[in-house]
């Protein structure tokens, strides 16, 4: 594995105020690395001064060896972007914004090509204000994409999907990724992150307060499990409190939750057996990344 | 083809897809040439217009008409929006430097104005008889500097604008005046000679008197072509300077 990405100590301030605030990291060769953080915490910031779209005021960054800010235009014959908030000329069409992109890169893909494995071929003529958001969204990823970029950054991929795009989304990244392309993604989306990334950093007020594969962070968020089920029989709860690894029972209406780590489901299913206390809708949530991502930053996501 | 000329091309299109636009580059100053020719006596020499025919005069006007539509109203609107929409900023992480993007814009408009400046020309001579610029090097020489005036007061204007809205409010400032100035609402032969004298140092008035000039074969005053150039220089510099790729 070869590092493609090199930051260390990249702080942009404005008007004072460090916006990113001496962060470090590495992405790997073909890896998909996720930047994920609430509003405002300066992914975008962070992501733009390795583009080379903004200059950093300190630190260093590399990225496919080269620094954004001396070498801006061979970085970006090499990589590949997708912005937030960026729109096209209202009436230029699908096939023509693809074609004049692609273009502008010494060894760009077949075009038509980019545009059918992204589902715009039906869309060829279609002038930019006439697509739905969803449409344009594809859109904005073929361009990230037509340049046959090695790295690409796309900053809020998923961004005004309907659920059934943004799986088929997800798959085409993964498709990107197999084809050797270093992915880096800027998200609010858990799920997302979670299903895509092979390494996430959190950032939060302009700092990395985490680093860790997704699973990782569960893991050191340390996150517990809950159990919930509705007893059909009168239950004396102060009994699964005893059990080992259960720190919680709480009772809402008819239905019971239990809260604990470790082996603690067994021990209470194996209690309710031997008390003979029959249980339906029995659903035990495991740790997520929610949860992990509220307890590692101390806040819970604005969105 | 490269990426300058792909972006050309497809500036191209997105120009003649503005049907509005197209009516007030194309079809209006020729409109204006065809519409005034009319008039019985305009193809006679005007005392009122220091003895230059009407249909000429007119057709002289027709040209000015065609720079500063495009300069007021073309460029600070559409340049502002392409700011504004992050267009500029999208360019910005290409390989093509989004100034590639201003110069295909600039290099279309200047093509627009060319094609109407002899399509007006070609009508003039043709269905009214006005002979063809008689002084060609000097009109041409006219053309070019007011173009360059007013152009790039239209880039001046994008430039400090923040907003598309705010870009169309001041060339809307800048468009009547210059207008009533250069004597486009009616001839400064008969305005008073201090307002005359305002009218010349105006880009648009500049422009007008020196196309007209060289049109009937009088040298234009090299003052007009200087008061062109200093605008378009003072205008350029401007621009560069307050020239802004994204949105505030």
């Amino acid at each position: 594995m070869t590092a493609v990405i090199e930051v260390s100590g990249l702080t942009k301030r404005y008007a004072g105020h460090a916006v990113v605030d001496g962060i470090s990291f590495g992405v790997e060769h073909g890896e998909i690395f996720g930047i994920l953080g609430p509003n405002g915490a300066g992914k975008t910031t962070a992501v733009e001064c390795l583009e080379g779209l903004r200059q950093r005021d300190h630190g260093k960054v590399q990225v496919l060896g080269l620094d954004p800010r001396t070498a801006r235009h061979q970085l970006h014959q090499r990589i590949g972007v997708q912005l937030q908030d960026t729109q096209l000329p209202d009436k230029l069409r699908v096939g023509e914004a693809l074609d004049m992109y692609a273009s502008f890169y010494p060894h760009p893909a077949d075009w038509r090509e980019v545009l059918d494995r992204w589902g715009l071929t039906s869309k060829v003529k279609a002038p930019f204000a006439k697509l739905s958001g969803g449409q344009k969204q594809r859109l904005f990823i073929a361009l990230a994409l037509v340049g046959n970029p090695e790295v690409v950054f796309l900053d809020e991929l998923t961004a005004g999907l309907d659920p059934g795009a943004r799986r088929a989304t997800w798959d085409l990244i993964k498709q990107v990724r197999s084809s050797g392309v270093t992915v880096v993604l800027v998200s609010h989306f858990m799920d997302e992150v979670e299903e895509l990334c092979d390494r996430v950093a959190i950032l939060e007020q302009g700092r990395i307060v985490a680093l860790n594969t997704p699973a990782g962070l569960v893991d050191q968020a340390g996150g517990k499990y809950r159990m919930r089920f509705r007893p059909t029989a009168p239950l004396d709860e102060l009994s699964l409190l005893l059990l080992p690894g259960v720190t919680d029972v709480a009772r809402s209406g008819t239905q019971v939750t239990v809260t604990g780590s470790g082996d603690f489901a067994s021990a209470v299913t194996a209690e309710l057996a031997r008390r003979q206390v029959i249980v339906a809708d029995l659903r035990i949530e495991g740790r997520s990344l929610d949860n992990a991502y509220v307890t590692l930053t101390g806040r819970g996501m604005e969105i | 083809m490269n990426g300058f000329g792909k972006l050309t091309l497809v500036e191209t299109r997105l120009f003649l897809r503005e049907k509005i636009a197209l009516l007030g580059v194309f079809a209006l100053p020729v409109g204006l040439v065809v519409g005034f020719g009319q008039i019985p006596d305009f193809a006679h020499a005007q005392k009122s217009l220091n003895g230059q025919s009407g249909t000429e005069y007119i057709a002289a006007l027709g040209i000015a008409v065609v720079l500063i539509s495009i300069g007021l109203q073309g460029i600070p609107m559409v340049i502002a929006q392409y700011r504004e929409r992050g267009i500029l900023r999208r360019l910005g992480v290409t390989p093509v430097r989004p100034l590639t993007v201003l110069i295909a814009k600039l290099a279309v408009w200047a093509g627009a104005a060319v094609v109407s400046a002899a399509f007006v020309v070609a009508v003039t001579r043709l269905a009214f008889g006005v002979p063809t610029p008689v002084d060609v090097g000097w009109f041409l020489v006219s053309f070019v500097l007011g173009m360059a005036a007013l152009f790039s007061l239209g880039m001046l204007v994008s430039a400090v604008a923040p907003t598309s809205r705010s870009a169309m409010a001041i060339a809307m400032g800048l468009f009547f005046p210059n207008m009533f100035l250069a004597g486009i609402y009616f001839p400064t032969d008969g305005m008073s000679p201090s307002l005359q004298r305002i009218g010349q140092f105006s880009p648009l008035g500049a422009a007008f008197h020196a196309i007209r000039d060289s049109w009937r074969g009088v040298d234009p005053r090299l003052e007009w072509l200087g008061i062109m150039a200093a605008w378009a220089a003072l205008a350029t510099m401007l621009a560069v300077r307050y020239f802004r790729w994204e949105k505030a």
